[in-house]
């Protein structure tokens, strides 16, 4: 049995344990590199533990309330408060189940995978501590109800993200790549703020839920959207602000580019909880419902096209990630269009916005797992330039099997998961624009166009000169590999169960505004 | 028919498991067409050599198409397309950060207006 203890603070400890697992880090590498392994994978096994049993709490029990400093874990706002939730309060409702799952469970495959692959790599202490920082950051960031709260998590998690892309030090381009990232999340982080500013001069309270109650659309209300809208578009590489993530993608260790999408996603995630849960109704919702629309297309179309191109794996990945994204925007998008028409909610709103948040999921999955393969074929070959690649199926069978299912997944061929989330997009943003599904449907062709490239340019034809001595991807590595790959399958062949038990409880989540409002403010 | 594997979008169903039941009767039935042929294939003799015309063949790093020769046809069909879009990415960050200005200027005429 878990102890009552652990059960009512697993909200605190979600974050705790990764974040003092990132400072004891150096103190235990002190003892030898394989204690440093064994802590860093101990403790990430224990934060997938805890985020599982989190998740599984509000999937059982409905949205679970943590109040920092109270004596009532639940005791959200305190009697002589004015009304006013002033403590820090993490409300973790299914749409954060869904992001705590998904972040928990890309954390532990890649840390698992990062132990062999960055093995040989000297300046470990630092590296597993910035990685434990990152982890501990996306998760305060789907976390929190605090606006203000927030905003310290995205930045705990830019500044570890910018270190790790800068981590490889070789030829400054690592370097370069993470001082651009840094760049732009710092202005997105001061946007962010600024919109944080305006809504606390405005109203006196940074809770999500106090801030959603009262919320009124007024002009300075709609220039924080703006610049909420901005920031974290940009920070989740939305297009025309998506031009750090092949830099950033490409430079970073594979290990640290299959999180990073994870860290992305928390972007995503702060963009739908801030637009769905703090503005609601309350925005113009057709407008806005339709700027996220066209980021979404134009991310699509851009991320594609340029990524069909590409010479070097993990620029071309990542291009795609900026394709993907768009899916999720586009499905979002349309469910925000129709937000306060109920009959079109019913009617395609929901299916649409469940494709968007289901292809989070898969997304995180394929997208990671595609990462890792190329961060395999990278430690084996030394190159992530494609036309140095060729022949590798005959050496690295299993990454080849890895990728193959990654393709096909992020191409939407079925049966992988990739299909069940862009199934549903297809159909419920056919009902709302046909235009946009047909551009959905062409993206995925022309996705899978550049993945058949990837798959040739790597993996066919005869092995090259230069590469007899490649080998398949070291045992840890695999098992990485193999945990994402057996998700992407797993929810493939029963996506209906994944919609059902994570998927639709997440969308009625963001939705249900009022029902956030309660969770927090009760009867307060 | 709806079963409990079947995901449904208001408008359709997707049945995966039929799916993987369909690839699994086509492999089944590649592997008895493949099986009934003839085995007369002998590793290392001349059968395993390609046949180019009767030319030599060439070193095997110079047979295999690399990734930059792929598609050429595409980004040459789209060429006015990419000649546009592909100096966009200039690589500068102060052009990173000029782009996420216009978007949050033109959001903000947008959101004021409508």
């Amino acid at each position: 049995m878990i102890p009552g203890y652990i059960t009512t603070n697993a909200p605190a400890l979600l974050i705790a344990v990764p974040l003092l697992g990132a400072f004891l880090s150096p103190l235990i590498g002190k003892i030898s590199r394989d204690a440093r392994a064994l802590w860093v994978l101990a403790v990430m096994t224990l934060t997938a533990l805890i985020g599982y049993f989190v998740a599984f709490l509000v999937y059982t029990e409905g949205t679970l309330l943590y109040v920092f400093g109270a004596t009532n874990a639940t005791l959200a706002v305190p009697p002589d408060s004015g009304g006013i939730p002033i403590r820090i309060i993490f409300t973790l409702d299914a749409m954060s189940a869904l992001m705590v799952t998904i972040a928990v469970t890309v954390g532990f495959a890649v840390i698992l995978y990062s132990l062999t692959s960055d093995a040989r790599r000297s300046g470990l202490e630092a590296y597993y501590t910035i990685f434990l920082l990152m982890i501990g950051a996306i998760l305060g960031m789907v976390s929190t109800g605090d606006l203000f709260n927030f905003f310290v998590f995205l930045e705990i998690s830019s500044l570890a993200s910018a270190g790790l892309v800068a981590y490889k030090v070789e030829k400054g381009r690592a370097v370069e790549a993470g001082l651009k990232y840094l760049l732009v999340s710092t202005i997105g982080g001061i946007f962010f703020l600024f919109a944080i500013g305006i809504l606390y001069g405005q109203y006196n309270a940074l809770n999500m839920a106090m801030l959603a109650d009262m919320i009124q659309w007024t002009p300075l209300d709609k220039l924080a959207l703006v610049l909420v809208v901005a920031a974290l578009a940009a920070k989740c590489g939305a297009v025309p602000m998506h031009f750090w993530t092949p830099d950033a993608y490409s430079m970073a260790p594979s290990a640290v580019t299959a999180m990073l999408v994870v860290a992305s996603q928390a972007s995503l995630y702060g963009l739908f909880r801030i637009c769905f849960t703090l503005y609601g109704i309350t925005l113009n919702y057709v407008t806005i419902g339709w700027v996220i629309i066209i980021l979404g297309i134009l991310s699509m179309i851009i991320g594609v096209t340029m990524a069909i191109p590409q010479k070097d794996i993990k620029r071309l990945m990542a291009y795609h990630a900026v394709s993907q994204t768009g899916y999720m925007l586009l499905g979002v998008g349309v469910g925000l269009a129709v937000l306060g028409d109920q009959a079109l909610l019913n009617s395609y709103g929901m299916t649409a916005m469940e494709g968007g948040i289901f292809h989070i999921f898969n997304h995180a999955m394929y997208k990671g797992l595609l990462f890792l393969t190329a961060g395999a074929i990278i430690y084996q070959v030394g190159t992530s330039d494609l036309n140095r690649m060729g022949g590798l199926g005959h050496r690295m069978k299993w990454t080849m099997i890895f990728f193959i299912i990654g393709a096909l997944a992020i191409a939407g061929i079925p049966p992988f998961n990739g299909f069940a989330s862009k199934f549903l997009i297809y159909e419920s943003v056919f009902a709302f624009s046909p235009l946009l599904s047909i551009i959905a449907m062409v993206v995925s062709i022309l996705t899978l166009a550049s993945f058949v490239k990837v798959f040739h340019s790597v993996f066919m034809g005869p092995p090259l000169p230069g590469n007899e001595q490649v080998r398949e991807a070291p045992r840890t590595m695999l098992i990485g590999m193999t945990i994402l790959a057996a998700i992407v399958i797993i929810s493939g062949i029963f996506p209906e169960f994944f919609v059902q038990n994570l998927i639709t409880p997440a969308a009625h989540a963001l939705t249900d505004q009022a029902g956030y409002i309660s969770a927090v403010l009760g009867g307060a | 028919m709806v079963s409990a594997t079947s995901l449904t979008s208001g408008f359709g169903i997707w049945d995966p498991i039929l799916w993987v039941l369909a690839i699994i009767i086509g492999l089944v039935i590649a592997w008895i067409l493949w099986s009934s042929g003839f085995s007369t294939y002998k590793k290392g003799t001349e059968q395993a050599r390609p046949y180019l015309s009767g030319n030599a063949e060439p070193p095997k790093g110079e047979v295999h198409i690399r990734a930059g020769n792929l598609y050429w046809g595409f980004t040459e069909g789209l060429k006015g397309y990419y000649q546009r879009i592909v100096p966009l990415h200039t690589g500068i960050m102060t052009d990173y950060l000029l782009w996420m200005f216009w978007v949050a200027g033109i959001l903000l005429i947008i959101v004021m207006v409508v």
